[in-house]
């Protein structure tokens, strides 16, 4: 997947979790969670919905470096 | 019409999911109920077959006033078998005790098999677009959270043509409104919190609780295991306080006409605040009986279902004891307002990293504030501080949860 591909996969996801933001618009390096206001079951949605559209396996160890857009696209433009 | 928490005088009878002839099971899906705090599936309770629709799509009814007649099973419905011939909107089982359908009837499609699940999981934005385009979502593969159906999956396949399908009558109004309303939502909460104020004379304990051994327990189970197979410490919270639950029985349940009134079983109500803003409390079911992979599950789908629609109306009625977990963002410590008739309330605050003393020494530990309000007219502090502590012993012993 491009690094395009990627970021748009996430901000796919993201508005089905939280539907009224627009996460494409989101600045790279800010904390997802906080910016979108999710909680620890939505970010587990968000981890759950990138393993299974990518097939990255996503240890719980590593959720640390998805927490910004530009870890979400550099970790997964790393393994898949 | 049932009443959805004691905060609810009357609710609108959106959709009726069942015709008279259709068999029912308990806790199949047979209309949909909209309220301020949105839109809800209204679950039956008993084996029967629907007599008599009495209420109208659009009606608006006071708690109390009736829906639909049911004959028991075996009993001879008392309507034409021609409206048995129209498969339902939602696949309703037919008990097996059920007379054979009159010659005339024939042939009755036969519903297909239920998945356990119920109906296919899709977000409600995929669900309102499935419906203007005519497409069947249980036809569609779905790629999202959890397999659910998503906006794009829909999309995919009215691009694929599959909006051919000419859309069944019964297709156009089944786009769910929420009926979610956030300032009548906001005066519901300040009536129902005020009243608890008002009538409750709450007292408060807390205990801080060491969550190295329940959250290393649980990094180790969840090491193996893909994303959706993993837990969250809420769930741990749930289940050990649904065992302490167990032990401390005067704290579950309702405080009604001057007495308390255990409850039948431990269905706590898990607090979920909603995007729009406002919070409710559905409940799960006899907590206290699950594994926690499977509990994890109920609550994911449970929090899925707060927040898209499709919270069933059983889950609103009848919650024994709530809890409300502060999540990994919130505050350190939360001191509920019990939602009455209950009679207790639990809160966890978010678990942070602090200096503790372990055999004499200070360590770094993550700990949580573990809070508890109840009504003092039903328990007293004593029994409280037992509750408490039997919630840190079942944490302290991961494999029993």
């Amino acid at each position: 997947m491009t690094e395009a591909e990627i970021r748009k996969l996430a901000s796919e996801i993201l508005s089905d979790i939280a539907p009224e933001t627009d996460p494409a618009a989101l600045a790279g390096g800010s904390d997802i969670r906080a910016a979108l206001d999710i909680d620890s079951m939505d970010f587990l949605n968000f981890i759950i919905a990138l393993n299974k559209r990518t097939g990255v396996a996503i240890p719980e160890e590593d959720y640390p470096k998805l927490f910004t857009m530009d870890g979400v696209v550099a970790y997964l433009a790393g393994s898949a | 019409m049932p009443s959805l928490g004691a905060d609810m005088e009357s609710g609108k009878l959106v959709q009726w999911l069942v015709k008279p002839g259709s068999a029912v099971k308990k806790g199949d899906v047979v209309a949909v109920v909209e309220t301020y705090k949105g839109a809800f599936e209204i679950d039956i309770f008993e084996d029967g077959v629907v007599s008599e629709l009495c209420a109208k799509e659009g009606e608006e009814l006071p708690v109390g006033a009736l829906l639909a007649r049911i004959a028991a099973p075996g009993e001879e419905p008392a309507v034409p078998a021609k409206a048995a011939e129209e498969e339902p909107k939602v696949p309703i089982k037919k008990p097996a005790a059920l007379k054979p359908a009159p010659a005339k009837a024939a042939p009755v499609p036969r519903p297909s098999p239920v998945p356990s699940r119920g109906r296919t999981k899709i977000s409600p934005v995929a669900r309102r677009r499935a419906g203007e385009l005519g497409i069947d979502p249980d036809m569609l593969n779905g790629t999202g959270i959890d397999g659910s159906v998503t906006l794009a999956d829909v999309e995919l396949a009215a691009a694929k043509g599959m909006s051919a399908k000419a859309p069944s009558p019964a297709a156009a109004p089944a786009v769910r409104r929420t009926g979610f309303d956030p300032d009548q939502m906001r005066q519901a909460i300040a009536t129902a919190m005020a009243r608890s104020k008002r009538e409750i004379p709450h007292y408060y304990l807390s205990s801080t609780i060491d969550m190295s051994r329940p959250l290393a327990w649980m990094e180790a189970f969840n090491r193996e295991r893909r994303p959706e197979e993993r837990l969250l410490p809420a769930v741990l919270f749930l289940k050990a306080t649904a065992l302490a639950l167990r032990e401390h029985p005067q704290l579950n349940g309702f405080w009604e006409n001057n007495r308390f009134r255990p409850a039948d079983g431990i269905h706590i109500g898990w607090a979920i605040a909603l995007r729009g803003g406002g919070l409710i409390a559905p409940a799960i079911h006899e907590v206290d009986r699950y594994a926690l992979p499977s509990l994890m599950e109920a609550l994911r789908d449970l929090v899925a279902r707060a927040r898209g629609g499709g919270i069933r109306g059983s889950e609103m009625m009848d919650p024994t004891f709530t809890v409300t977990s502060l999540g990994e963002r919130g505050a350190e410590s939360a001191f509920g307002v019990i939602y009455p008739p209950q009679v207790a309330i639990m809160g966890f605050g978010r678990t942070v990293v602090r200096p503790w003393v372990v055999d004499g020494d200070v360590t770094a530990r993550p700990l949580v504030t573990a809070s508890l309000a109840a009504d003092h007219r039903a328990s007293d502090g004593h029994a409280g501080g037992l509750f408490l502590s039997a919630v840190d012993r079942f944490l302290q012993e991961p494999v029993s949860l």
